[in-house]
This record gives C-alpha cells, structure tokens and sequence, in this order.
C-alpha cells in the first residue's frame, strides 16, 4: 500500500466517498438549487425566485404542520424512551446469562429486518371498526359503541410510530448499558443505594450516550416521515413530509424543494442540538 | 444465584407485552391470510382456505406481484454486495485518522439521520432533469445505499474498535505483505460480521419504501408494490401477500444469523489449540 496514510486512507474510502457525493451531497444542492425555480402548472423551469420561500413562510399552514410534525416527535419520543429504557434496562441488568440476553435482544430487532409497511397494514384487523379492540372492549362492557377514533386518527399514527421505531431506542440504549461496570452497581449498594437510588444516580447517568443516540434516531425518523402519517391517519392529518409529498403529487417540485430545505435545517438544528450531549465516535 | 428480587418479575411481565406489541399485529395478519372465501379483513374467520394464497399465483390478479418480487430481490443482492463491499473498505479507511475523514463520517451520519424524503426527491431531480432514464437498478440502487451504508459502516466502526491488533502485528513479524494481512489475517476474523452487514444490506433494501418511493421509475419494487395495493385491494390477499413476504423476510434473516452462528462457533472450535497440549 501506499505510504501516504491520506493517499491510502481516501482511495479505500473512494468508493464510500463517490456514492455520498452522487446520491447524498448532489441531491441535497439539487433541491436546494430547485427550491428557487419557478413552476407552471405541467412544468418547472430555472430561475431565482424567493416566491417559494416567501409562501411557505408567509402560510399559516405551514407553522402548524411543523407543530403537528414536533408533536408527533416528542410524544412518539417519550414513549419510545419510556418503552425502550425498560426493556434494555431488564435485558442488560435482570436477564442473568448472555445467551439469552442475545437470544431476547435478538427477538427485539428482528421486526426492523422485516417491511415497516406491512407492520402498518397490520394493525387494521386490530383497529378497525369492527377490530379486535372495539370487539374486546365491548365484550367487556367497557364501551357499547365501537370508537371511531383508534383508526385513521393521531393516536393509530403514534402508535404506529412507536410500534416501529421503539427498537432505535432499544439497541443504542441497551449497548451503553452493557458496557456499564456491574462493580459499580455493587459499589452503590454496599453504599447504602436503594434500587431506585442505583437506576436513577448510577445507571441513568451512565445511560445518557445511548438515550441520546437513539433520541435522534427516533426524532429525525419521525420527523422525516411521509408514510406512516398518510397510511396511518387515512390522509386526515399532516406532517412535513406530508406536505412535501402532496407538492410532489401536484408537480410542484420547486415548492416541495423548499418545504425540503426548511425541514433539513429544522433536523439538522435538532440533532446539533442533542449532539452537544454525546460524542458518537467515541460510542461506536 | 441470589434469589430474584420482585422488580424482576414485573420487568419480565413488562417485556412479554413489548414483545406481544411487536409480534401481536403480524401474527393477527398471519392468521386472517388464511380467511375462507366469503372473508374480510377483520375476524371473525369465515372458514379456512389457502383462496388468498392462490390468488397471488394467479396471473394478473392483483397487479405484477411476481415481477415486482424479481426485482426487490435482484436489488436486495445488489445493494448487499455493494454494501459490504465499501463499508469493508471504509472501515479499513477509517482506521487511521486522515485528512477529511471528519467530514466524511459526519455525512454518513447525515445520510442515516437525513429525512428519506429528501434523498428521494433530490435523485428523482436530478435524473429528470438530467434526462437519464429513472430505473431502479440504477437511481433507487443508489438512493437505497445512502440508507444501508451508514448502517454497514457503524458496525465496521464497532468492529475495529474492537479489534485486537496484535494479530497484524504478528502476521507482519512473519513477513506477510499488507495485502496478506488483510486477506488472510482481518478478513477471517471479521467475517461474522459482514454476514451482519449484508443481512442489513438485504433486509433494508428488500422492505425501503421512501427512498425508492421517486427513484423506481416505472417498474416498481415490491413494497411499492403493496402500497399501492393498500388503497385498492380490500381483501384477504393483501394479508397473504404480506404474510408470504414476512415469511421470505424470517427465512432470510434466520440463514444469515445461522451462518454468523455457525462461523463464530468454528472460530472457536478451529481458531485456536490454546490448552490442547500440542506443541
């Protein structure tokens, strides 16, 4: 090999480099250089206009949109926290044996390898009109009418946000806690730690990388998200990627590039934002 | 062993209903694929039939399932190699620190945390405005690796962080070449990992939707596929489809563990003589 370790580093990472650039870098310039274009009704054409921009951010939808797509962020994100810290939290620390620790995270991550779309198709027969919940809770005698609101609503959005992304919480957060030393765990109890003193003071703390690493999958996840919300909400609520994805529709791609651009900059300002708490080289 | 204490039981309850959570919708569909004739998309069960299975083998049924499966698989392959393939390469890269190397990794962190939809415009842009032909082996293989690669590098990243160095350092003491040492000495002892790494490069590419979503061009790719059935399909053959699919996916991923399984476990039996008393 060569002797230059940047001659030789950059021609191994070549082949990496050329794809980030042709499908990664290119794409993000081309919308950005799009979102200035001008449309007519059947055609795009190149120009410098701010019309684009001066709509998006002159239109009240916009802002609520943008809310809605943070609303579903944070609580898709609190519970996702709350489900994920559980389970990393009893595999890493009450599941005794490795082999079963990898056998239950194994059970955990298999679903992510499968289709997100059918996992949303999935939830009709549950969720539905005459669904297995509404027919439960009838049964039960909790309602006598079915509820109309489990389907196509915000709730089946969020529950299906949760039903996909929680794993994202899981591995990043049950990683940190597997590196964690079980001696200081020990060391809090000799001090005196009850159990919750031990999770709250020690473990949480130590915690706080893989939280974060997960924190910005399941936020940049959600807020990039077109799909669920159309298939999960039967096209009745919106989010950004909604909203980019109905110019898209209507051929409006200059329009859809500038709603592109703003939500880029509003993820990347998040993920600036949380990574001011965690360096991830360190935690690979 | 200490006794249990009783946060382990109620953790273990919480746990059975995480995984009833992730498994419960899937088996439900499992279940109802297999409806009678006369039934719908919710129970209860009206008799039970393979109907919904049949109608997927017949022709023109329910759009070009078939070929659409042709073409998610042949990318699957396409987008695994490609993945491990580079990620390899970059991870070997990324052993020593070189000039940009900062800036690169900080894109590959872009490209996994980048809104799909992003990526999927731009490529359609770009194609169409170039006027090249938008086709799913060439713009949705590409916009495809921005979603496995990232994935394929971070566990390279973990890898090599982990890698004891002292074998290269002992392979170059016997005079092997770097080329040597790479072929015979790391690639040996990472292999687990890339059966990891394609099983990511497959799975991801098989079942992607958005990136594909403006970069398939007019042939579409399965899970475009069933998503446009979702809006016209009301019956049990969108539950056969997906529960013939989930199957393939299972299938897929138990051969890839079974293989890392299987390598691991002859690396342990054959990667070493410590303790056999030969000499």
């Amino acid at each position: 090999m060569l002797k230059n370790r940047h001659v030789s580093g950059w021609l191994m990472a070549s082949p990496l480099a050329l794809v980030l650039v042709v499908f990664l870098i290119a794409p993000i310039l081309m919308i950005v250089v799009v979102s200035f274009w001008g449309a007519t009704e059947w055609s795009i054409y190149p120009a410098f206009l701010w019309d684009n921009y001066e709509f998006l951010l002159t239109s009240e939808v916009t802002y609520r949109v943008f809310l809605n797509t943070f609303k579903y962020a944070f609580i898709t994100w609190v519970f996702a926290l709350g489900i994920g810290f559980t389970v990393a939290y009893f595999l890493a620390f009450h599941v005794r044996s490795l082999t079963w620790q990898v056998a239950l995270f194994l059970l955990c991550t298999i679903p992510f390898w499968t289709s997100n779309i059918i996992r949303m198709i999935s939830w009709i027969p549950f969720l539905g009109r005459n669904g297995l919940a509404n027919s439960a809770l009838i049964s039960w005698g909790v309602i006598d009418e079915p509820l109309e609101w489990l389907l196509f609503s915000d709730f089946s959005v969020i529950l299906a946000f949760v039903h996909l992304y929680t794993l994202f919480m899981v591995v990043p957060i049950f990683n940190t806690m597997m590196r964690i030393d079980k001696s200081l765990i020990e060391a809090a109890a000799d001090a005196g730690a009850s159990g919750w003193q031990t999770l709250w003071h020690v473990i949480v703390p130590l915690t706080k990388p893989g939280i974060m690493i997960g924190t910005i999958f399941v936020v940049t996840l959600v807020m990039g998200d077109f799909i669920t919300v159309r298939f999960m909400s039967g096209s009745q609520s919106a989010n950004v990627g909604r909203m980019i994805q109905n110019d898209i529709g209507l051929l409006q791609y200059p329009s859809a590039s500038a709603t592109a651009v703003i939500l880029l900059i509003t993820v990347l300002m998040v993920i600036g934002i949380l990574l001011r708490f965690v360096d991830i080289r360190r935690e690979l | 062993m200490e006794p249990r204490p009783r946060s382990f039981y109620v953790l273990a309850a919480f746990f059975a209903l995480f995984l009833a959570f992730l498994y419960g919708p899937t088996l439900t569909i499992a279940i109802l694929s297999f409806q009678g004739p006369g039934g719908g998309l919710t129970f209860p069960m009206r008799g039970v039939s393979l109907h919904w299975f049949a109608d997927l083998f017949e022709q023109q049924a329910v759009g070009d399932i078939w070929g659409s499966f042709r073409r998610s698989f042949v990318l699957g392959l396409m987008v695994m190699v490609t993945t491990v393939v580079v990620s390899v390469m970059g991870g070997l890269a990324f052993r020593k620190r070189f000039a940009g190397s900062a800036v690169l990794f900080y894109l590959i962190i872009t490209s996994l945390v980048i809104p799909s939809i992003l990526v999927s415009l731009g490529v359609g842009l770009i194609w169409s405005q170039s006027g090249l032909p938008v086709h799913w082996s060439t713009s949705g293989f590409g916009a495809q690796l921005t979603w496995t690669l990232p994935f394929g590098l971070l566990i390279m990243f973990a890898v090599f962080n982990r890698f004891d160095k002292s074998y290269e350092e002992a392979a170059r003491d016997l005079g092997a070449s770097n080329w040597q040492v790479v072929r015979h000495v790391v690639l040996p002892i990472i292999a687990p990992s890339l059966i990891g790494v394609a099983l990511f490069g497959f799975t991801l590419s098989y079942d992607e939707f958005a990136r594909t979503l403006l970069t398939s061009g007019s042939y579409n790719t399965l899970p475009l596929e069933i998503f446009g059935m979702t809006t016209n399909v009301t019956t049990p053959v969108l539950f056969a489809l997906g529960t013939l699919t989930t199957v393939f996916s299972l299938l897929v991923i138990a051969g890839f563990l079974g293989i890392a399984w299987l390598m691991r476990r002859r690396q342990a039996t054959k990667g070493s003589d410590a303790g056999k008393g030969l000499v």
